[in-house]
């Protein structure tokens, strides 16, 4: 017994001799003097290729690698395009049937035609690729290779010869023949095919071609005109086509690399254009392997470009400005890990091993605490880390739709109409935000979210079939209110005459988990308010799109994420000619207004003038009227990020923002050693517990044992 | 009255089991197993808490539509008597035996100042005045109180069933002489009873184990999951046994062609990973439901049915197991003298097959009937963390383990979803774990030669 | 003996044929190619021409079964069937529905499994016959009971528990190990050390039990008891007869499961999150990638046959009693 009293506290001097000790490190490699930047991913993406990719988390990597001719200023707001690789902002030229050049303020009849003439800088350099590698001789090396060589290799980085070149505009014009090659599948093909010049044709002509076989083809929309120079002629007046055009899709694409990849047995190997980009952007891809990490590093070959030296009036008080000028990118290293479930990440965040972080609402109460006013701060153990929050709401919309096919809920009579807007009145988005989002959103009171042209706020942009505007704001309805709605609608009391029972309705889900039980139960509770009884049918995704296709849905949920800041992009979610049973569209619900279809076709073409913004005033009013959606909600980002991540500042549409943030690794390195001492006393104090416990059964009965 | 797929399905396993038992107490050879059972303290403890578990899963088994509220939703005996514990929701967490919500919220005090503060909860603790003060004393005074009622009613109890029992023997045993069995049984369940009784008499005032995201009370969603466990762990076997014992039985006693398509069958079944399996078919029972729509317009009947289906697949990749078992046996014991000799004599083959081979493989069946039950317990956790368990509407250990995995990561720590599963489920498993330890000592016939 | 490893390499033939045809048809009851299409297309402006490209390109344009159109044998070699079926039994998986190529990345995905599941095998057959031996010797006393006590009580806990339990004490709290990941040689040790340990603990529990049973009817047997009455002591008799004949249906019981440590563990990988064909398989349920899915139906009923093999190569081996006829 007299020897375990003096052990403990020799062990204990042991231990302070490992306090300097991080076992919990999850990252092996030494960095070394490099910036590395910590980000996760939590599903592989699919794609990498920039014809195909269409989503946030695809676009994460490529936004980085490639470079589409334009990109969204960092950070003036509202949203404006700016040049990336092209010199200038391009001459858009408007033709008529006989492509005669018109002015500026011609018609939207006279346009048939609009040019858009762009012009690259020159010395620009693609990133170091195998697919560019040439030998003395000037032949590339690995574009003839036989299977038995193929055979050989297993990544990427097996090439050991790399090469680069010039950007030139064909690798553009390149790319957009790729769009239109029908055994890529671009999701944008259909669209483009109504737009560019000679795309539907030039997609007939290569549909039994191969990829490698359209270099030489040419789309007649299409002309380069020097190397640094090129034409894209389009149907009519479409002034969203710049949108287009700053996204990844129109990034350039070098010939060889669709000669490199297709090489018979590349596949098999995973190696293939779609995992392993080749761009000319701030970084390319070092390490693919989307079981567990990708890593982004420095392109060697990157074009000058510095960090803007304009921005918002706050910029400079805030410090974004403190870069202005200087060489981008400031990151050596960006590594993503492979992190699926929220509990971990967050953890690693808290760390110190992830350098940002958004807010799980789970995690949410020990992040942010509600000021006095309805505002938002960081809780004290936050700021005590120094941590740094950011909100913004995003260009969503979160709504629930009515299918305007359905015989209860949908179609225009007056009584289901009375109906939706009763049901607008009992679902309770107020709540829903504050519940299941801890305050991250703000309830909806048209299509259009805050930070698109149309948004209209205060008294003006309420939904005043839903809300009153009293005390200087938007105050829901009584639900004496929507119950009146109901009883007038031929529910009184929410009891179908028909069945003489309370009215049933269906909501059709996707989510099947136990952690959206309780939203469905929520779901429930607000339509028992009114008396209707809601069924939830929850299905397995592909059911439920089969659902929405067939038009066989009731009530459902859907979101919209805007491809580009513009009204445009959310009412042609309405617009009859989208309905998605009919043709396939993306308007989901199905809705078909004449009033709203004619409308819309006014406004999608004109630019953002006072009379655009009368015309979107009047669409809410129609859709509000008729009420195919509850709007919902329009959620609201939160995230986080340590002090030692600087440069940043929210845009949700810009999805290259790496190329700016800076990070401060000695001081990172130093947090990250003061929040993870392991703690090992236990591990001791446990052992000499468990030793001694046995040591004395074991001899005890050993000794009786013995005796016996 | 609505009687629910499983429902129809426990009480034929009930009747079932009743059946077993009153054809048991005629067989010479179980008397022995079943006295050693009775004899031994542990199981007999282990038994009564399971029965209790039981009577709480009958009682939800029993559905219903209540004609009195607007709700027109199905409920069961059980929701029935929880009505407070059910209709008492709060606004989202709170810790157990709290009177305020767990996180700040912004509070407009009557005078209309606006302030940021823990509010209080709608029903939890709604009694006291001043909770900062009278709390703890209230909790003691309440927590007496339902000790003291608990035990009174128990101790009310067993004098009754004392005095029954003493009439029903004719008088031939004393009041007070009980087996040593009896004795442990009694003093198990009056603390299993006052302890339940008096967690229900605090329910009424407080949330005993708190509540969840959206406010509902976890005691309810612990107990409402007994019959999920149960289910799953009875029925499963109710549907693997038939399948077990013909196929089993048929392939050792037959042996030859029979034989050979039954162990291919079975080894087919086996080499299929078995979650891969159980993934596939709950896909299917989805498909299914989404086209037939119409008949599952209630969120119970929905639920219901992925449940029984769920009980049926497990039910088809679990039965090669016992099947390999009573094969084996049946190989033994078709070279057994008596069978022999009957077969010599003539007697039909099926005749052979129910009179001899059936009652002397019992005892493997009862065993792994009891064995299978906690590990299907465990599995529907499991199963429900790779959202091919039980239906999300349907109140489950897994589901609420699946839901506290997040709690686990918030600061504060919410640690009472996971404690009160923890707490049912392993009460549930380790009575289930013990009884069938029990049992097996009770028929292992080479533990009988001491 | 060869000949018999012949047969029963014939004999797995129509067990996988019966497998695959199992699965196939639970599959496609489930999902028509369309759906696949559709589920892996994304929900953002797809068109039918695009379903009919992807069918296309990922061979899901034929009929399932039976090709109507075609003439003579294509009838049936023309179909979905007999194209995906083909390909499994060359162990060609193919492309997984979302585009990658399953051979590569099963090749790839097998090892950290492996590295998982391999030291929780091993470190838990020592824990589990140590304490077991130990429960043996000691037993009808306090040392057994106790044990006895605390298997059940170990085994009556979700494996869950164990998983969220451990991540919270071990890495939030005590900050000995990092909470997830997982890296490429023997950095990798300091990932897999939870893992591993709470793999072990968990198992324990029936481990221990079952091991004790099988030590318990070996010390009953009568040449145990002649043993003791020779005079070797407790200890003595324990370590010269009992463990060695039982390590027989221990080895055998191990050897059973080896093949099938590659498929990895669905729960451990996922909470963990390494990268193995346990949280490949999971991944694939979750996101229908029914391609993957089937792939691993496949492999895994293979290495199930082979497993039932090697068990029986073993016993050979170790019990020359036994023979292979």
């Amino acid at each position: 017994m007299k020897m375990r009293n003096h052990l403990i506290p020799i062990l204990f001097i042991l231990l302070s001799g490992c306090e300097d000790l991080q076992l919990n490190n999850p990252y092996a490699d030494d960095e070394g003097k490099q910036s590395v930047l910590y980000q996760s991913f939590s599903e592989r993406p699919k794609h990498l290729d920039p014809a195909i990719a269409y989503s946030e988390n695809e676009y994460a990597f490529i936004a980085q690698i490639y470079e589409p001719l334009f990109q969204y200023h960092y950070l003036k707001r509202p949203y404006q395009l700016t040049p990336l690789t092209a010199t200038k902002m391009p001459d858009i030229i408007y033709l008529n049937k006989e492509g005669k050049v018109l002015g500026e303020n011609a018609s939207e009849q006279e346009i048939v035609y609009t040019d858009y003439v762009l012009n690259i800088q020159s010395n620009i350099q693609f990133q170091p690729h195998p697919a560019l590698a040439k030998n003395e001789l000037g032949e590339y090396i690995y574009h003839k290779l036989s299977v038995e060589q193929i055979q050989a290799y297993k990544t990427l980085s097996d090439f050991k010869e790399v090469g680069t070149r010039e950007l030139t505009a064909e690798d553009y014009v390149q790319q957009i023949k790729r769009l239109a090659h029908p055994k890529l599948q671009s999701p944008i093909a259909e669209i483009m095919k109504n737009y560019i010049v000679g795309f539907d044709d030039f997609s007939k002509q290569v549909a039994s071609k191969k990829k490698t076989d359209i270099k030489n083809l040419s789309l007649s929309g299409l002309e380069i005109i020097n190397p640094y120079q090129y034409r894209i002629r389009i149907k009519g007046k479409y002034p969203q086509f710049l949108f287009w055009l700053s996204m990844p899709f129109f990034a350039p694409m070098p010939w060889e690399a669709d000669v490199f990849y297709d090489q018979p047995g590349l596949a098999d190997k995973n190696i293939t254009l779609d995992w392993y980009p080749i761009g000319t952007g701030a970084y390319f891809l070092a390490e693919n392997n989307p079981n567990r990490r990708m890593i982004l590093e420095k392109n060697p070959n990157f074009h000058l470009e510095t960090y803007p030296s304009q921005g918002e009036r706050d910029d400079q008080q805030l410090g974004l400005l403190k870069d202005a000028g200087k060489k981008l990118p400031f990151i050596d290293k960006v590594v993503f890990m492979l992190e699926k479930e929220t509990i971990p990440y967050w953890n690693k965040f808290l760390q110190g091993y992830y350098d940002a972080s958004g807010i799980a609402s789970d995690s949410f109460d020990q992040a942010i605490q509600f000021t006095g006013s309805g505002g938002v701060a960081l809780t004290e153990s936050m700021k005590h880390k120094g941590i740094q929050l950011q909100t913004l709401v995003e260009t969503s919309d979160f709504y629930m739709g009515f299918n305007m096919l359905d015989a209860t809920v949908g179609g225009y009579a007056e009584r289901a109409r009375k109906l939706r807007q009763a049901i607008s009145i009992a679902v309770d988005y107020d709540e829903f935000i504050s519940i299941f989002r801890n305050g991250r959103g703000v309830v909806a009171q048209g299509v259009i979210p805050p930070g698109i042209f149309g948004f209209a706020e205060g008294r003006e942009g309420i939904n005043s079939y839903a809300f009153n505007w009293k005390d200087n704001k938007a105050q829901r309805k009584r639900i004496t209110e929507a119950q009146q709605l109901l009883a007038e609608a031929g529910y009184p009391n929410g009891i179908d005459p028909k069945t003489k029972e309370a009215l049933i309705l269906n909501f059709d889900t996707a989510s099947v988990s136990a952690d959206d039980r309780p939203m469905m139960n929520w779901y429930r509770k607000q339509f028992e308010k009114i008396g209707i009884k809601l069924v939830i049918r929850a299905t397995d995704y592909n059911r439920f799109q089969e659902k929405m296709r067939s038009g066989n849905e009731q009530i459902f949920v859907w979101g919209w994420n805007a491809d580009y800041p513009d009204p445009e992009n959310f009412f042609f979610l309405l617009y009859g000619p989208n309905s998605k049973v009919k043709f396939g569209g993306e308007n989901a619900v199905n809705y078909q207004s004449s009033e709203f279809d004619r409308l819309f076709e006014k406004m999608r073409n004109m630019d953002n003038t006072p009379e655009r913004y009368q015309i979107i005033q009047q669409i809410q009013e129609v859709v509000r009227h008729d009420s195919p959606w509850i709007f919902g909600f329009h959620p609201k980002s939160f995230s986080l990020y340590h002090s030692w991540y600087s440069n940043l500042k929210p845009n949700l549409m810009a999805n290259n923002r790496l190329k700016y943030t800076r990070l401060d690794i000695e001081s990172r390195a130093e947090k990250r050693k003061l929040w993870n001492h392991a703690v090992l006393w236990p591990i001791f104090i446990g052992v000499i517990i468990l030793l001694s416990a046995m040591i004395k059964l074991i001899f005890s009965c050993y000794r009786k044992r013995e005796i016996r | 009255m609505e009687i629910l797929w499983t429902d129809a399905l426990i009480f034929l396993l009930l009747s079932s089991l009743f059946c077993l038992v009153i054809y048991m107490r005629k067989q010479d050879q179980m008397k022995r197993p079943i006295q050693k059972i009775v004899q031994s303290k542990v199981g007999v403890a282990a038994l009564v808490i399971l029965l209790f578990f039981i009577f709480i899963g009958l009682l939800d088994s029993i559905h219903f539509r209540p004609s009195n509220t607007k709700n027109t939703e199905i409920i069961s005996a059980l929701d029935y008597w929880a009505s407070n514990l059910r209709e008492h929701g709060e606004k989202t967490y709170s810790s157990p035996f709290s009177t305020h919500l767990y996180s700040k919220e912004i509070i407009v005090s009557p005078d209309g100042a606006v302030h940021w503060d823990y509010p209080r909860l709608d029903h939890g603790g709604r009694h006291i005045n001043l909770p900062e003060h009278q709390l703890l004393l209230d909790i003691l005074k309440k927590l007496a109180i339902g000790l003291l009622q608990g035990l009174v009613i128990c101790s009310l109890l067993v004098v009754g069933f004392l005095i029954i029992r003493y009439k029903c023997t004719n008088k031939q045993t004393t009041l007070l002489s009980l087996s040593p069995g009896l004795k442990i049984a009694l003093k198990v369940a009056v603390v299993v009873i006052s302890v339940a009784y008096f967690l229900v008499y605090l329910s009424n005032y407080y949330h005993v184990f708190g509540t969840d995201k959206v406010g509902e009370d976890v005691f309810y969603q612990a107990i409402k999951s007994i019959r999920t466990g149960l289910v799953l762990g009875t029925l499963t076997t109710l549907i693997m046994l038939p399948l077990a014992i013909v196929f089993g039985i048929l392939a050792g006693f037959f042996g030859g062609w029979v034989d050979d398509i039954i162990q291919y069958v079975y080894t087919t079944l086996n080499a299929i990973p078995s979650v891969l399996l159980i993934a596939a078919s709950i896909l299917m029972v989805q498909v299914y439901m989404a086209g037939h729509e119409q008949e599952f317009t209630s969120i119970i009947v929905r639920a219901d049915t992925r449940l029984l289906f769920l009980c049926l697949i497990l039910g088809v990749t679990n039965w090669t197991g016992l099947c390999r078992l009573l094969r084996a046996e049946t190989l033994k014991l078709r070279e057994m003298e008596y069978v022999q000799a009957a077969k010599a004599l003539g007697v039909k083959k099926g005749m052979i097959l129910f009179r001899h081979i059936l009652p002397n493989v019992m005892h493997i069946v009862l065993i792994s009937v009891v064995l299978d039950f906690s590990s299907l317990v465990l599995a529907e956790a499991v199963l429900s963390y790779i959202n091919i368990g039980v239906d999300s509407t349907t109140y489950s250990w897994g589901n609420m383990i699946n839901g506290a995995r997040l709690e686990m990561a918030r600061e504060p720590i919410v640690w009472w979803s996971l404690s009160a599963a923890f707490l049912f489920m392993f009460t549930l498993v380790l009575a289930a774990n013990l009884f069938a330890d029990t049992v097996q000592d009770a028929f292992d016939p080479r533990r009988n030669i001491e | 003996m060869i000949q018999y490893i012949i047969r029963r390499f014939l004999y797995a033939i129509p067990l996988l044929i019966g497998v695959n045809i199992l699965t196939f048809v639970l599959f496609f009851v489930v999902n028509s190619p369309d759906d696949m299409a559709r589920m892996q297309l994304g929900q953002k402006r797809v068109t039918e021409q695009a379903i009919t490209n992807w069918k296309q390109q990922h061979g899901y344009n034929l009929p399932l079964l039976w090709n109507e159109k075609a003439e003579s044998k294509d009838k049936i070699t023309q179909t979905i069937f007999y194209q995906k079926s083909v390909g499994l039994f060359l162990f060609r998986f193919g492309v997984s529905d979302s585009g990658r190529n399953i051979g590569a990345d099963i090749q790839e995905r097998m090892w950290p499994s492996l590295v998982l599941a391999l030291p929780t095998l091993i470190v838990g057959l020592v824990v589990d016959v140590s304490f077991a031996l130990l429960m043996v010797l000691y037993r009808n006393s306090a040392v057994e009971r106790a044990g006895i006590v605390s298997c059940v009580v170990l085994l009556s806990i979700s494996s869950l528990f164990y998983i969220i339990g451990g991540q919270f004490i071990f890495a939030k709290l005590l900050k000995w190990v990092p909470i997830s990941g997982y890296d490429d040689g023997f950095s990798a040790l300091k990932f897999l050390i939870l893992p591993i340990l709470i793999g072990v603990f968990s198992g324990s529990g029936s481990g221990i039990r079952w091991y004790r049973t099988l030590f318990l009817e070996e010390v009953e047997k009568d040449y145990v008891r002649t043993a003791r009455a020779k005079g070797l002591t407790e200890t003595q008799a324990l370590y010269r007869h009992v463990l060695p004949n039982a390590l027989i249906p221990i080895l055998t019981g191990v050897v059973v499961i080896l093949p099938l440590l590659f498929m990895g563990s669905l729960i451990m990988e996922s909470f963990f999150s390494i990268p193995g064909l346990g949280s490949y398989t999971l991944d694939a349920i979750n996101s229908q990638d029914f391609a993957i899915v089937r792939s691993m139906v496949f492999l895994g009923s293979v290495l199930y046959v082979l497993g039932l093999l090697l068990t029986d190569i073993s016993y050979t081996l170790v019990d020359p009693r036994v023979r292979l006829s």
